[in-house]
């Protein structure tokens, strides 16, 4: 089984996050693989391993997502596409869903995997984007995916609940921190990933021109909200369960 | 005037989800309010949508738009989108919405905005971004209609008092759209109020230390009475507690007369499901812990400690 996995290079999270003057995130230093799609490539891993098949993840970003990709590789994905250009930068999602969507009909593929969404832009539908895009089925917030006989079977965590979905491959699983505990990359990994292949590609590659990726939607205004100034702050021990109760007295709730 | 739609989820009883009544009230402040309402139940909802200023209702209660995931939907939505060519589509951020305009988006080419919090007008929304502490104005260009994401209970739903002609929906799903098939459903039938409605909220996260200790939070809802009991996210992927009880950004927002955060350090991802809530009471053993700096009542030590006391007062006061 061919697995692809969509995985997004993001600024270090223990970093503050800070916007430049045309309102996009600064992009310095090397770039961390997004932790939700971590997720997504151990599940990869697991379940290429299960049918003997690949790995290849898909990252596009700027040249500092490397890093972020060789993790993936050093965790076990066998081979990696990195798309980057300057006519991509403040790309939005559309733009970068048609040029993951793009990379990946390169290659045959039987399911693509990607995180539910981004811990930093958190858009959460660029995966069904590229779905619509590849014309494959899909199955959003995977919290178990199984494969058998060409069919994935998948627990899809709801607001209620979960519901068990089937869905025939090629396909597209977006799945949640539930679905698989990630490994950590061995030395031998980080070693071998060095000789692994990497493609670099342009958006010429892809067919695609400037134009078609042109943002759909742009920030024109950041401003910051009145602070509601903290309130009072007791200790513990000084009648504290009597306190709360007043509150929520006050508030007609008891 | 601006035709914009709600993208509405329906019961199979016929009740619209509360989102989508939240929505028509922003939508017909902007133009001409229209819903899609597809799957069991829709044909139903017309009445209740109308009455939340719905002039026209799209509806189609055909099974095979629950009985399998989003490319029915995004299908039938498309279609009537080419042929009635609307300006704006709200949707509510759900599992099941955000899927389906994710998918639409593919086919239209529009601006699709995510986790807005308002919207401005149909090419301007707003998005608070860092916990709420910062506002971000997003312009929405290209093809119409724009597509918009909100957050839930962003807007307070108000009848308008209308009625809705409606419009059954008459298109066809290939077969190739049906591969993806919800065979099982499973509800956590949890007693008391609902985690969205409930007056009081009672939160937990990892500072109760262990899955048995929510115990503790269960024992104090059901002495409220009115309650609700919430969690982080941290707690939930360690399997603490069901996701069903996550708030915040993947979760639940919930807006209650009170929430009380139990070892919760204020994560911004949390605070953008609760800090909406009336008043707010946190009980960290961390002084310096963020949840304090949007808290009413703080009150520093040992969750642990705190719980079994306050169980006893509620309790107290309640006889
Ligand atoms: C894309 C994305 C989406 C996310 N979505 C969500 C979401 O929807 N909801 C959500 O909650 N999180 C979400 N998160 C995770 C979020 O960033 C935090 O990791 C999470 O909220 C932390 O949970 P916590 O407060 O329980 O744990 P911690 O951050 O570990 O905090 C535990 C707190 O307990 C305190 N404590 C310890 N012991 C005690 C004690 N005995 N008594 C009192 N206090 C004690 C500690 O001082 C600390 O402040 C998301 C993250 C990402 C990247
Ligand atoms: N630039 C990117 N390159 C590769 N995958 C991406 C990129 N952006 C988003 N993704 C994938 O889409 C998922 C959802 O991201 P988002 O829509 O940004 O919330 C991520 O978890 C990734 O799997």
């Amino acid at each position: 089984m061919q697995v692809v996995v969509l995985v997004k290079s993001i600024p270090d999270p223990s970093g503050e996050a800070k916007l430049g003057p045309d309102f996009l995130v600064i992009r310095e230093g090397d770039g961390v693989l997004d932790p939700g799609d971590e997720y997504a490539v151990e599940a990869a891993l697991t379940l290429a391993e299960a049918s003997g098949g690949e790995v290849a993840v898909v990252s596009m970003g700027p040249a500092n997502a490397a890093s972020a990709i060789r993790r993936a590789l050093a965790m076990g994905a066998h081979r990696a596409t990195h798309i980057s250009d300057e006519a991509l930068r403040g790309a939005d999602a559309l733009a970068t869903a048609k040029v993951l969507a793009a990379a990946v009909r390169r290659s045959p593929f039987d399911l693509v995997l990607a995180g539910v969404e981004s811990t930093d832009g958190y858009t959460g539908t660029l995966p069904m984007t590229v779905a619509e895009m590849l014309g494959v089925p899909s199955a959003t917030f995977a919290r178990k995916v199984e494969v058998t006989a060409g069919v994935a079977r998948v627990e899809r965590q709801t607001e209620a609940g979960y519901d068990v979905v089937e869905c025939a491959l090629p396909a597209l699983v977006t799945v949640t921190a539930s679905a698989a505990e990630p490994r950590f990359p061995t030395l031998k990994g980080i070693m071998s990933a060095r000789s692994k292949p990497l493609e670099q590609l342009a958006l010429a590659d892809l067919g695609l021109s400037p134009a078609e990726v042109a943002p759909t939607q742009r920030v024109v205004a950041v401003e910051a909200t009145a602070e509601k100034g903290p309130g009072e702050v007791i200790q513990a021990g000084d009648d504290d369960a009597a306190r709360i109760a007043d509150l929520l007295a006050e508030a007609k709730v008891i | 005037m601006a035709k914009v739609w709600v993208f509405t989820e329906v019961s199979a009883d016929g009740t619209p989800a509360p989102s989508a009544l939240e929505l028509l009230t922003k939508a017909r402040s902007l133009g001409d309010a229209e819903a899609v309402a597809l799957g069991p139940g829709a044909t139903a909802s017309a009445a209740a949508l109308g009455a939340h200023g719905a002039s026209t209702v799209h509806a189609s209660d055909d099974p095979v738009f629950t009985d399998h995931l989003s490319q029915p939907a995004a299908h039938a939505l498309h279609a009537l989108v080419e042929r009635h060519r609307p300006n704006l589509i709200l949707f509510a951020s759900t599992h099941d919405s955000r899927d389906v305009a994710g998918r639409l988006q593919a086919r239209t080419g529009s601006a699709l905005m995510s986790n807005a919090t308002d919207v401005v007008s149909p090419d301007l929304a707003r998005t608070a971004i860092a916990g709420g502490s910062q506002l971000v104005d997003v312009a929405l260009e290209g093809p119409v209609p724009r597509l918009i994401l909100v957050r839930p209970k962003s807007f307070a739903a108000e009848p308008s008092g209308g009625t809705a002609a409606m419009v059954p929906v008459d298109v066809e799903i290939p077969e190739e759209l049906r591969r993806a098939r919800r065979l099982e459903r499973h509800e956590e039938t949890a007693s008391g109020p609902k985690l969205e409605e409930a007056r009081v909220v009672v939160a937990g996260g990892r500072g109760l230390q262990d899955a048995q200790n929510f115990a503790l939070l269960h024992e104090l809802a059901a002495a409220l009475g009115n309650a609700a009991v919430g969690a982080s996210r941290a707690v939930v992927d360690a399997g603490w507690i069901a996701y069903s009880h996550q708030v915040g950004q993947t979760g639940k927002t919930v807006k209650p007369e009170v929430y009380l955060a139990f070892g919760i350090s204020g994560a911004l991802q949390h605070v953008v499901g609760m800090k909406g809530a009336k008043r707010i009471v946190a009980i960290n053993k961390d002084p310096d812990a963020p949840i304090f700096r949007l808290a009413d009542l703080g009150v520093v030590g040992d969750a642990l400690q705190v719980l079994p006391a306050l169980i006893a007062e509620v309790k107290a006061r309640r006889v």
